[in-house]
C-alpha cells in the first residue's frame, strides 16, 4: 500500500481558549477597518481621469488656497475599506427589524434595477419637458395609486421625507388660514403626547404653537381633554394626529375627532407613519382628513439606506389642494404631462416651493414598482399579514411581559417595562436582542408608557422567523424578570460593546483630525 | 421686606436653587434635578447684562438624552455667569449646590423672596414627588 | 404573491395562537362605516417581475437619457462620471437595507461612514465641522437661513441677485413660515458683492452663491467682512460641489455657514432627487445646527467607536424646540458621496474640477465663435449663461431636434426677469469635444 505522511488531520481537537487576542485587531471574518484617514494617502487615487490639457484658469482669482488634503484610495482598497464596514452593520436583509413606528419591510431588488433604468436615473430635473414625458407619467401614475389608496383628491409629491411631509402638509394649513384671513389668529394646533417628536417640531417650524392633549388608558386621544381643548375656538388651527397611533392602535374616536376639530375651523393633519397597517383597509379620506404624509420607505418598500433618502408625498383635502407646493405635474387633454412651477396662473393659491426640483423621483421609481407588483390585491393582503404578524407576537409575548394596553393591536406591539424586574431597564433588553442576532425595538417611545417598548415585524416575516424572534425574547424577558444583572453589559456579541454617549456628547468629536506631530525628543 | 445680609438658599418648584446675598442672588439647580437629569453634557448659559422676570427661560441644561429649560427664580440682571460650566458641564453632577452655579443675579424685586421655598419646604416637596 | 412569506396555514395557525376568528377582528377599531370591503375598485392586481418590468422600461424609453447624447444642462444637478464600485458599495444590502444607526453597537458600518463624510465635508468646504446630510442643496439652504436666524437673535435674511431662485424660494417660504424677513436682491449674473452694501444692523445673515446659477464665481470675502462689521452671519451657497476642488471654498472666504448641493459626487441625475445636501458651519456654531450628527467615542472595553450625538438638538428630544424638524436626511447619497470622493481623494478632485473647467472654457470658446452669441458670464467655473439673438426656448427645441440638449433657458427659472433669450449651459469631464463641436455647429445654424 502507498502512505501519505503529510496527511494534515480531519477532526478537530476540543481546546478551550477563554478569551482570543488577534494581532490584526479582526475577529475572523468580522475585519478590523480604521478611517479612511488612517488608511490613505493624498497621492493614492481609484478613479483614472485624463490629464488636464493646461488652460488657462477663468476663474478671476476664485482660486482654492489651501488643498483639501483629502486622501484616497485604489479601488481595491476602496471596495474592501467600505465591505469591511458593512460587516458591522445590521440589516433587513440578515434579519428582522421589529423597529415600531420606524421600521422597514423587504427591499425587493426589482426596485433597484428599475431606479437604475438610465430613461429615470439619468435625466436631468431641467431638461425640456418633451424629453421626460415618461418621467412625468411615472409621477403622475404613482400620484394616482396614491389617491385612490387614501381617497383623497390631491398629492403633492415634491417633499422630500416624511417630516417634511409634515411640514407640506401644515404650511397648506397655514395657507387655508392665511386665505380665510385668519393666518394671525388662528395658531394653536393641538398634539397628542404620544406623537412623533417631529410633530410639535413641524407645528413650531410653521409659526404654529403646540397645545399637548392627553391620552387616555386604553392609549387613545383623550376626548375629555380633546373637547376641553376646544372649548375655545378662535384660535384652533387644527389637529396633527397619528392614524394608526404610534401606540399600534387605531384611534377609535377619528371621526368625531375630525368633526369636531373641522366644527372648530381647524383642519386634521393626519401623520401617515402607519398608513402600512391600513392600505386596503381603509381610506384615510373616508375619516375625514385633511392631509397626511405618506413614508414611502415604511409603506411602499423604499430602501432606507441607513438614514435617507425618505420621500413624503402629502394627500390633501379639497379644503387644502388649492394650496399645494409647486411644482406638480397635470395632465393636459391632448395627453401631454406638463410640470407646473411657477407661483402664477394655476398655482397662485399655492404656499410656494418646498425644495429644488420635483421630489425624490428615485423613490417613486421604486414605490411604482412594489406597487405594481403587490396590485390591490397584494397590498391589502401585505396590511393584513403586517398587524395578524403584530398581534401574534403580542399574543406570544404577553404572558412573559406587559402589554401596554388591553386587546388587539395593529402593525405594531407596545410593552411597558412594568414586568422587569428593579435594576433592569429597557435599553438592556434591547441590547441583549442584540447579542440574540437582532435588531432591538424601538426603545422608551412613544413617551406616554414607562420604559416604552414597540415592536412592529412587517408583513416581511415568516412564521418561522417569528417564532426564533419570540423566543429569544420570552427568555430575555424571564431574564429580566428574574433581575439577572447580565442583562446590563450586553450586547457582548456584537462588534462593538456599548458606546459612551456622555462622552461624545460632552466633548464633541465630528472629525478626524490629524494626530499631533510628535515633539522630536533632544538627543 | 428682608435684607439677607448672610447668604440664604431658598428653592423654587422647577428645581432651581437661589442663594441670596446682600442685592445678589446666585442661581442653580439642585441635586435631585442634576440627578434626574443624568450626565449633563451641556450647558448654556445666558449673555452678561441680560435681564429676566421670573419664570423666563434663563439656562439650558442637557444631558445626552434631554434638554430642560433653566427657569430665573426672581427677576434680576445677570452680572456674572460661572464660565466653567461651558467646558466642564460635569460639574453641575459633580457638585451642583457649590462649584456648579449657573450665574449671579443683581436682585430687582427683593419681595420675590418670599414666594420662594426654604430647605425644608423643598425637600417636603421633593418627598411628594 | 412573492413578497409575502406567510401560507394560508400559517395564517390560520397563528390567529389560533392570538385566539381570533379573523383578521377583521384587529380591524374592529375601524368605524364600521368606512370599513372596506373586497378590494379597493378600479386597481389591477398584483404582477409578477416580468410584467412589472415591461411596465416600467417602457416609460422608462419615453425619456431621453443625459448620456444618450450631446447634454449641456446644469443649473443646480450635473452630468458627471459615477464609477461603477461606487454603486456596488451603495448597494450592499448592510447599507442599503439598514435603518438610521440608533443601535452603535450594529451600526458601525453606517456611523464609520458618516464621520468619514463629515471630515470630507468640513474639508471640502474649509470649514470646522460638518453634519450627517441634509435632503439636497436647496433646503440645507432654508435651514441656514433659519439657523442664522436662531444664533443672532435677528430677523431678516438677505439673498442674492445670483441665488439659484429654487434655493431662494425654499428658503423663503421656510423663513416666512417662521416670521423672518426676507430680502431678495434684483437678478443679477454677477451681483454677489452687492449683498456688502445690503447688510444692516437687523440682518441676520446674506445668503450668496459662487458658482452662482449663471456660473458666476466670487470670492465673497467682501461680503463676510460687511457681515461681520454688522454682527451678521455669511451663508455661503454652492451648487456643484465639484468646484470645491478648484474654486475659493466658502471656509476660505470667511463663510459662517456653508450648504451646498453634494449630488455632482457620487450621485446620478435622477431627475431631482435624491440628492443630498451638504451643511458644514463654524465650531461655535455647531449647537444650533440642524440635522444628524456623528461624533467619536469608545465602547465599555474602550474601542474606539462612532454614535449620533448631540441630539439633543433635534425633533425627537426638543420635539417643539427643535432647532428644526428633520429627522431622516440623506444618508445612503451621503455614502457614495463619500465612496467617490474616496477613490477620487483630494488630488483626483481638482483634478476633476480643472478638466471640468477646461470643458467649459472650450464650449465657452466655441458658442462664442458663433456669430450672435454673446457669453454672460464673466468668470466661471463648468457653467456659464450666454444670450442669443432669439427666443432660448425656441433654440433649444431647434437643438433638441438636432439630438442635443443645450441647456436650461434662464426664463424657466426667473419667468418674470425678461431673460427670454438667455441660455445657461454646462459642461463637465462627460462632455467631449465632438459634443461641443456638435453643439456649436447646430448653434450656428440655428441663428
Amino acid at each position: 500500500m502507498t502512505m501519505n505522511n503529510q496527511g494534515r488531520p480531519t477532526s478537530p481537537e476540543s481546546v478551550v481558549m477563554s478569551s482570543i487576542e488577534t494581532v490584526s485587531g479582526s475577529r475572523g471574518l468580522l475585519q478590523h477597518e480604521g478611517l479612511l484617514f488612517e488608511i490613505g494617502t493624498p497621492d493614492t487615487t481609484g478613479v483614472d481621469l485624463p490629464a488636464p490639457k493646461g488652460t488657462k484658469i477663468r476663474l478671476g482669482g476664485a482660486v482654492r488656497k489651501v488643498p483639501t488634503g483629502l486622501p484616497g484610495l485604489s479601488e481595491p482598497q476602496a471596495v474592501r475599506h467600505y465591505m469591511r464596514l458593512s460587516q458591522k452593520n445590521y440589516a433587513i436583509d440578515l434579519g428582522l427589524f421589529p423597529l415600531g413606528s420606524c421600521t422597514m419591510k423587504h427591499n425587493p431588488r426589482l426596485n433597484e434595477k428599475m431606479a437604475r433604468l438610465a430613461g429615470f436615473g439619468d435625466i436631468h430635473p431641467l431638461q425640456p419637458q418633451a424629453t421626460v414625458q415618461g418621467a412625468l407619467e411615472l409621477i403622475d401614475e404613482l400620484a394616482t395609486w396614491l389617491k385612490v389608496l387614501t381617497n383623497m383628491p390631491a398629492v403633492a409629491m415634491s417633499p422630500k421625507a416624511g417630516a417634511h411631509g409634515e411640514f407640506c402638509g401644515m404650511m397648506a394649513i397655514r395657507q387655508a388660514l392665511i386665505a380665510r384671513g385668519e393666518g394671525e389668529t388662528r395658531k394653536r394646533v393641538l398634539v397628542p403626547a404620544s406623537a412623533h417628536g417631529t410633530n410639535p417640531a413641524t407645528a413650531v417650524q410653521c409659526g404654529f404653537i403646540v397645545d399637548e392633549i392627553k391620552a387616555n388608558k386604553r392609549g387613545r386621544v383623550d376626548m375629555d381633554d380633546l373637547k376641553s381643548k376646544l372649548e375655545k375656538t378662535d384660535d384652533i388651527a387644527g389637529i396633527m394626529l397619528t392614524n394608526p397611533n404610534t401606540c399600534g392602535l387605531f384611534e377609535t374616536d377619528i371621526r368625531e375627532i375630525a368633526e369636531l376639530i373641522h366644527a372648530a375651523g381647524g383642519y386634521f393633519y393626519c401623520d401617515g407613519a402607519n398608513f402600512n397597517a391600513i392600505v386596503g383597509r381603509v381610506r384615510p379620506g373616508d375619516l375625514g382628513i385633511d392631509a397626511m404624509h405618506i413614508n414611502l420607505h415604511k409603506t411602499f418598500s423604499t430602501p432606507h439606506g441607513g438614514g435617507g433618502p425618505g420621500s413624503g408625498p402629502t394627500v390633501l383635502s379639497e379644503a387644502l389642494a388649492p394650496y399645494a407646493p409647486v411644482p406638480f405635474v397635470v395632465k393636459d387633454e391632448d395627453g401631454v404631462f406638463r410640470l407646473v412651477e411657477d407661483i402664477d396662473g394655476e398655482a397662485s393659491e399655492s404656499f410656494g416651493r418646498m425644495v429644488a426640483f420635483h421630489g425624490q423621483m428615485g423613490m417613486f421609481v421604486r414605490a411604482l414598482t412594489y406597487i405594481l407588483s403587490h396590485g390591490a390585491d397584494g397590498l391589502k393582503q401585505a396590511s393584513e399579514d403586517a398587524v395578524l404578524n403584530a398581534n401574534y407576537i403580542q399574543a406570544r409575548l404577553k404572558k412573559t411581559m406587559s402589554p401596554a394596553f388591553d386587546g388587539y393591536c395593529m402593525h405594531e406591539a407596545l410593552f411597558s417595562d412594568a414586568f422587569t424586574a428593579e435594576g433592569i431597564e429597557t435599553i438592556d433588553i434591547a441590547k441583549a436582542l442584540i447579542d440574540e442576532g437582532y435588531h432591538p425595538m424601538t426603545m422608551y417611545f412613544p413617551l406616554v408608557v414607562h420604559g416604552a417598548m414597540l415592536i412592529e415585524p412587517t408583513e416581511s416575516e415568516s412564521k418561522a422567523e417569528l417564532d426564533r424572534f419570540c423566543d429569544s425574547l420570552e427568555s430575555i424577558a424571564r431574564r429580566a424578570a428574574q433581575g439577572d444583572e447580565t442583562l446590563k453589559g450586553a450586547p457582548y456579541l456584537a462588534p462593538m460593546r456599548r458606546l459612551d454617549e456622555t462622552r461624545a456628547a460632552r466633548r464633541p468629536v465630528l472629525k478626524w483630525e490629524p494626530p499631533a506631530p510628535e515633539t522630536i525628543a533632544a538627543e | 421686606m428682608t435684607r439677607y445680609t448672610q447668604p440664604t438658599t431658598f428653592f423654587t418648584k422647577d428645581h432651581e436653587w437661589v442663594t441670596v446675598h446682600n442685592d445678589l442672588a446666585t442661581v442653580g439647580i439642585t441635586h435631585y434635578a442634576e440627578n434626574a437629569l443624568g450626565d449633563i453634557v451641556f450647558v448654556e448659559l445666558p449673555d452678561v447684562g441680560k435681564e429676566f422676570a421670573p419664570g423666563d427661560d434663563m439656562a439650558v441644561v442637557e444631558s445626552v438624552k434631554a434638554a430642560s429649560d433653566v427657569y430665573a427664580p426672581i427677576s434680576g440682571k445677570v452680572v456674572e455667569v460661572n464660565k466653567t460650566l461651558t467646558d466642564k458641564p460635569e460639574t453641575v453632577n459633580e457638585s451642583p449646590t457649590e462649584k456648579g452655579w449657573f450665574c449671579v443675579l443683581e436682585i430687582k424685586d427683593g419681595g420675590e423672596i418670599a414666594g420662594l421655598m426654604d430647605e425644608a419646604a423643598y425637600k417636603a416637596y421633593c418627598e411628594t414627588l | 404573491m412573492r413578497y409575502l412569506p406567510l401560507t394560508a396555514d400559517d395564517r390560520a395557525e397563528m390567529l389560533k395562537t392570538i385566539g381570533a376568528k379573523s383578521v377583521d377582528d384587529f380591524y374592529a377599531d375601524v368605524p364600521e362605516a368606512v370599513r372596506l370591503h373586497g378590494k379597493i375598485h378600479g386597481l389591477p392586481d398584483h404582477q409578477g417581475e416580468l410584467a412589472v418590468e415591461r411596465h416600467l422600461s417602457k416609460l422608462a424609453a419615453k425619456n431621453r437619457a443625459a448620456s444618450s447624447g450631446p447634454f449641456f444642462v446644469g443649473a443646480g444637478a450635473y452630468k458627471h462620471h459615477v464609477p461603477a464600485s461606487v454603486d456596488m458599495i451603495i448597494q450592499r444590502s448592510e447599507f442599503l437595507t439598514t435603518y438610521t444607526p440608533y443601535q452603535p453597537e450594529i451600526a458601525q458600518g453606517t456611523l464609520q461612514t458618516l464621520f468619514e463624510f463629515q471630515t470630507q465635508v468640513a474639508a471640502l468646504t474649509a470649514m470646522d465641522v460638518a453634519n450627517a446630510s441634509m435632503y439636497d442643496g436647496s433646503t440645507a439652504c432654508a435651514e441656514a437661513a433659519v439657523m442664522a436666524a436662531r444664533a443672532t437673535r435677528r430677523k431678516k435674511v438677505i439673498l442674492s441677485g445670483g441665488l439659484h431662485p429654487h434655493y431662494a424660494a425654499a428658503t423663503k417660504m421656510m423663513c416666512e413660515a417662521q416670521g423672518l424677513e426676507v430680502v431678495q436682491l434684483p437678478t443679477a449674473v454677477d451681483g454677489e458683492l452687492d449683498l456688502a452694501s445690503a447688510v444692516d444692523d437687523a440682518t441676520a445673515c446674506v445668503i450668496g452663491q459662487s458658482p452662482n446659477i449663471f456660473g458666476t464665481v466670487t470670492d465673497l470675502s467682501p461680503v463676510a467682512e460687511a457681515a461681520h462689521g454688522k454682527g451678521a452671519l455669511l451663508v455661503s451657497v454652492f451648487t456643484e460641489a465639484v468646484s470645491l476642488g478648484l474654486v475659493t471654498p466658502p471656509g476660505e472666504m470667511g463663510a459662517d455657514i456653508a450648504v451646498g448641493e453634494g449630488q455632482s459626487i457620487g450621485n446620478g441625475l435622477n431627475f431631482g432627487g435624491p440628492y443630498v445636501g451638504l451643511f458644514a458651519c463654524r465650531e461655535k456654531l455647531v449647537r444650533q445646527m440642524p440635522g444628524r450628527l456623528c461624533g467619536e467615542t469608545v465602547d465599555a472595553d474602550g474601542k474606539r467607536g462612532f454614535v449620533l450625538t448631540l441630539s439633543t438638538r433635534e425633533q425627537h428630544i426638543r420635539r417643539d424646540k427643535a432647532t428644526s424638524n428633520i429627522c431622516t436626511n440623506s444618508g445612503l447619497c451621503a455614502l457614495a458621496f463619500t465612496a467617490h470622493m474616496t477613490l477620487l481623494g483630494g488630488k483626483g478632485l481638482e483634478q476633476l474640477a480643472v478638466l471640468n473647467h477646461e470643458a467649459a472654457c472650450d464650449l465657452a470658446d466655441a458658442l462664442a465663435a458663433v456669430p450672435g452669441v454673446e457669453i454672460l458670464t464673466p468668470r466661471f467655473f463648468n457653467e456659464f449663461a450666454f444670450r442669443t439673438p432669439m427666443s432660448a426656448e425656441a433654440v433649444l427645441a431647434m437643438l433638441d431636434e438636432a439630438g442635443i440638449v443645450g441647456g436650461v433657458r434662464a426664463s424657466r427659472l426667473f419667468p418674470g426677469d425678461h431673460l427670454g433669450d438667455v441660455i445657461l449651459c454646462a459642461a463637465t469631464e462627460c462632455t467631449t469635444a465632438e459634443d461641443i463641436a456638435a453643439y456649436a455647429a447646430a448653434l450656428k445654424e440655428i441663428i
